[in-house]
């Protein structure tokens, strides 16, 4: 039991001890605002513009779902044929790695020229990033079912969807939850990226903004909020995970 | 359709050849080699690891298909999965995000009629899979999953899934090999059990020479790459064997005699 606690203390003390040692070397070297504010003018300003704040955070969130939820979708279903047609894989392969390989960054201006600036192009660049960890993952899950496995579900008789739905898809889930956590981050990531290059709102559009007029404080103001978002949708992903594949987990792992 | 057709035996191999890989990596698993096994027997296959015992498995359950000569099972040729093979492995592959009691009712979602029933019947399902899972002491178990369990009752309830569903062979490709000593002859007794009660035609393969003589009617010594058979023993020990049979004169002179066969002198 005091181990438990331990475990679910030592998140918060070594956040809360990240903050300290950033305040303490920002008061102690008398480091100039303009270079790195401390937390505590980085709250000021939070505090300061939190009409703003909310606008663009509420922006960029559902930007980043949109196009994480369209990643989903795909990638399930492109991992789903890459993992269980063995031709289909041969023939994508390629592809799929040269197109994971392009920086993102770098379709953001196609994608501007394509549909102009705003919500679009973060939608699209979130969903660029956040596609492949998925297809990949899942198709691995269900490459790596052991042979025996599939023998026995054959030697009954089962047909190739029956084997995906009993087999495969369970089977796949640990490694879809290890790829949506992965990719989440990388969804918000592209959404603030592309709204820093060709959009007029959003957590990444209020930072360019501010860094124009040399507000440094509600630059990371932003990053925080970025942050913050990420690690609440991350928990929320590790729970769902926790329970729908608690057997991969195999009891080792019981703090909940 | 009837199996005991003219007295035929239930499963037949003919002159049946079957490689893995191809070109320079080709290697024969098994050469040209026959077999008639009857309904119900328990037969056992042993030899060296190499010697085509599992590729056997795949011909008799028509997950491979031979590439010369011919395997019949129940009087029909084998040109497609059968459906009504149960299997169980070294090791156990139950389905980990599966209770013990859905995992022995896998073959019952699947195989038919039972697979459009499922869901009607459910209840008389589980009462067969509990039932089952009693008869191998796993009774109060049924709800909890495979993980929690230790390697010798999962291999209990692969058997269970093997055999809920009242497969006509019963395929078990080294069930024991991965147990210890005392587990093993305790699953031995369990399969000999349940052999006896429904009668499947039983083909085991073992690297366990007791074990073979213990449980099967007939027992097939394969030679190493490409496999043949070198020896077909007829077991005429009574059943059911027990602890006991291990200690007669029959059972260790048998048991000799088809060491000296896979090693010689």
């Amino acid at each position: 039991m005091k181990n438990n606690y331990r475990h679910r203390l030592a998140p918060w003390i070594a956040t809360a001890a990240f903050f300290i040692l950033w305040e303490l070397a920002c008061r102690i070297f008398n480091i100039d605002v303009f270079i790195l504010p401390s937390p505590t003018r980085v709250v000021e300003a939070l505090y300061e513009n939190l009409d703003g704040i909310l606008v663009n955070a509420a922006q960029t969130l559902i930007a980043t779902l949109i196009g994480f939820a369209i990643a989903v979708f795909f990638g399930v279903i492109m991992g789903l044929l890459l993992g269980s047609i063995r031709l289909f894989y041969d023939a994508m392969y390629p592809l799929m790695i040269s197109f994971n390989s392009i920086p993102k960054v770098a379709i953001i201006p196609i994608l501007v020229i394509w549909f102009g600036i705003g919500t679009v192009p973060a939608i699209i660049t979130a969903f660029t990033l956040s596609f492949f960890p998925i297809v990949v993952n899942v198709a691995a899950g269900l490459a790596t079912i052991e042979p025996e496995l599939k023998d026995v579900l054959r030697s009954l008789g089962a047909h190739r969807y029956q084997i995906l739905m009993k087999i495969g898809l369970p089977r796949s889930m640990p490694y879809f939850f290890a790829a949506l956590k992965i990719s989440i981050g990388l969804a918000f990531i592209g959404t603030v990226t592309a709204e820093t290059i060709a959009s007029n709102s959003g957590i990444g559009y209020l930072m360019m903004s501010a860094s124009g007029s040399f507000n440094v404080p509600l630059v990371f103001a932003g990053l925080v909020v970025v942050a913050a978002m990420g690690i609440t949708m991350y928990q929320i992903f590790a729970k769902i995970e926790k329970s729908v594949t608690f057997w991969a987990l195999r009891g080792e792992d019981a703090r909940g | 359709m009837n199996d005991m057709a003219l007295g035929r035996p239930y499963i037949e191999l003919n002159r049946v050849t079957l490689g893995y890989g191809h070109g320079k990596a080709k290697t024969v698993a098994l050469a040209e080699t026959d077999m008639e096994i009857a309904q119900g027997e328990f037969i056992a296959v042993v030899g060296p690891s190499g010697c085509g015992k599992s590729s056997l498995l795949k011909l008799v359950s028509g997950l491979k298909m031979p590439e010369q000569g011919d395997v019949t099972v129940g009087g029909e040729r084998v040109t497609a999965p059968l459906k009504t093979c149960g299997m169980a492995f070294q090791n156990s592959t139950l389905l980990p995000w599966r209770t013990l009691l859905d995992n022995v009712l896998l073959p019952l979602e699947i195989v038919q009629p039972h697979g459009d029933n499922f869901r009607k019947d459910r209840a008389r399902y589980e009462g067969m899979a509990h039932a089952l899972l009693r008869t191998v002491g796993l009774g109060d178990f049924s709800s909890k999953y495979p993980w929690e369990l230790s390697g010798g009752m999962q291999q209990r309830a692969s058997l269970c899934r093997a055999l809920v569903h009242e497969p006509r062979q019963l395929l078990l490709d080294e069930p024991f090999g991965a147990l210890d000593q005392f587990t093993r002859e305790e699953l031995w007794n369990i399969v000999q059990q349940l052999w006896m009660e429904k009668k499947p035609t039983v083909v085991l393969v073992t690297h366990d020479l007791r074990e073979a003589v213990y449980l099967a009617d007939t027992v097939y010594v394969f030679s190493p790459r490409p496999g043949r058979i070198l020896s077909r023993t007829h077991i005429p020990l009574p059943r059911p064997r027990t602890a006991e049979t291990m200690y007669l004169p029959e059972f260790v002179e048998l048991t000799h005699a088809l060491r000296e066969q896979i090693h010689p002198q």
